[in-house]
């Protein structure tokens, strides 16, 4: 057994390679999704509208896609559209828009949460529109989502595992390399295991620190 | 000459008034809430609109910035319609945002942004909104704080304020719009009662400054001795309006009459 983490820590260089992918990765798709779920609450607080309607409409539709299905859509479905990504960008877009859908329910149910007061406040002061949003509205959700954006920054890291599928080089793909290289499934897999746990330690941790910024605005 | 200018003036002066709501309705339902009012609200001068729970004061002023539209009527400021010009065409957003910057709001719930300090909360629209230099607006914010005796406080998030406090935090950040016009909703009415003294002393010194100021409120005290004018509502209309003086001590209407005996009563 000893040999075979040997064997793993001599393809190190590997599985920091497949560790700094599935970083990138998560970190792309993280953001694009905050910010894509961002707009897309906007659309979701609506009763009614055509935007209310797409918005509803798509996100229904992502959440109840699993995700390899809807990763295989992108990368193998879009070509005959005449639309082709290779396999990184296939991931980030697949990893991104699917869970913008998800983030835009969170925030939409902190939003729907929130006192009216301050927003109208808001309005009475002059704002409108985008800025109302970025200025007023956004950075209370944000504080008060953060446990559960964090949560599903979480859920992204893991599903990113899925993109092994496409020949994206992350960390799973990496662990999987190994192990057929060198047959040694147990060492390979647990030092990728350990590995994403280490990369969810750090999300929990970020999250912490806005959760404390969240408590002195309490 | 100098005499006849003068007197130009002053025509102008009692004609062109800061504030006049023309023939205002509002009804939610089939609940008419405002009937039909009219008042007018002279430069420097401080109106309190008085009246019971329910009879319309507080959607009165909010129909004056348009956070509630009325059903008819107009709101002029400086002669100039806010939220649907005199031919009753609907102003677009922007056109309607660009007036509610001079006009100054203090909440009865205070409606600070939670999210940002108390210097921040001063800053934000006048910076944002107005798009003044921040070093310019800064400098006035610390002065406006200072004034309502809250500067040690300006790095304090609104959650660490008393409600007197966050109140006058409200009127700090109302007044860094150097507004044409002050509305106060009920701004002492959310205040523990020992913390409404403050909120009203600075109202008093903003009120004495010659500020233009509509304060809906329940303080009598504040009404009788701030208010240039009193305006008396009951069932969404203007029953009775006068000078603080005469319609404390001399009330002419019954609603009114029996409304100040029912309130001096509740003290006693």
């Amino acid at each position: 057994m000893i040999h075979d983490f040997s064997i793993v820590w001599a393809e190190r260089n590997l599985l920091i390679s497949g560790l700094m992918t599935t970083v990138l990765l998560s970190f792309l798709a993280a953001t694009g999704s905050l910010m894509l779920g961002a707009l897309l609450s906007t659309a979701l607080v609506r009763k009614v509208g055509v935007a209310s309607v797409a918005a509803r409409a798509f996100a229904d539709a992502m959440r109840c896609t699993p995700f390899l299905l809807f990763a295989y859509l992108i990368y193998f479905g879009l070509p005959s559209l005449g639309v082709r990504f290779d396999g990184w960008w296939a991931g980030a877009v697949a990893l991104t828009a699917y869970h913008s859908a998800y983030m835009g329910e969170v925030l939409r149910a902190t939003w729907v949460a929130q006192p009216p007061a301050p927003l109208e406040a808001g309005h009475a002061f002059g704002f409108t529109g985008f800025r109302l949003f970025r200025r007023i509205v956004l950075p209370p959700l944000i504080f008060s989502s953060a446990p559960v954006v964090g949560n599903q920054v979480i859920q992204i890291v893991k599903d990113s595992a899925f993109l092994t599928v496409i020949a994206l080089p992350e960390l799973t793909h990496a662990a999987s390399s190994i192990q057929s290289r060198h047959y040694v499934p147990f060492a390979a897999f647990i030092a990728a295991v350990l590995l994403y746990w280490a990369i969810c330690l750090t999300i929990e941790m970020g999250v912490g620190v806005v959760g404390r910024m969240a408590e002195s605005r309490r | 000459m100098t005499q006849h200018t003068h007197t130009a003036l002053n025509a102008a002066s009692s004609t062109n008034p800061v504030l006049s709501v023309v023939s205002l309705s509002k009804s939610f339902g089939n609940l008419q809430v405002l009937d039909n009012i009219s008042i007018s609200v002279e430069r420097g001068k401080t109106v309190c609109l008085l009246g019971p729970s329910g009879s319309g004061k507080s959607t009165l002023l909010r129909c004056i910035n348009w956070l509630e539209c009325p059903d008819s009527g107009h709101v002029l400021l400086d002669g100039k319609h806010i939220g649907v010009t005199s031919g009753g065409v609907v102003m677009d957003a922007h056109e309607l945002a660009l007036i509610r910057t001079r006009i100054g709001m203090v909440f009865q719930h205070f409606a600070l942004w939670p999210h940002l300090t108390v210097l921040q909360n001063v800053m934000e629209a006048p910076v944002q909104v107005q798009r003044r230099r921040r070093e310019q607006v800064c400098e006035e914010a610390e002065q406006l704080l200072r004034r309502v005796g809250l500067f040690d406080k300006k790095d304090v998030f609104p959650a660490r304020l008393s409600g007197g406090q966050k109140q006058r935090v409200g009127i700090a950040r109302a007044m860094a719009m150097k507004p044409t016009l002050l509305l106060f909703d009920e701004p002492t009415s959310a205040l523990d009662p020992e913390l409404v003294g403050e909120v009203l002393a600075v109202m008093r010194d903003l009120a004495a400054e010659g500020m233009t100021m509509v304060v809906v409120t329940h303080e009598m005290d504040f009404a009788r001795d701030a208010a240039s004018q009193v305006v008396f509502i009951d069932r969404g209309a203007v029953v009775e309006t006068g000078s603080p003086d005469a319609f404390f001590n001399n009330p002419v209407t019954d609603r009114a009459q029996q409304f100040l005996m029912r309130f001096a009563k509740s003290l006693s």
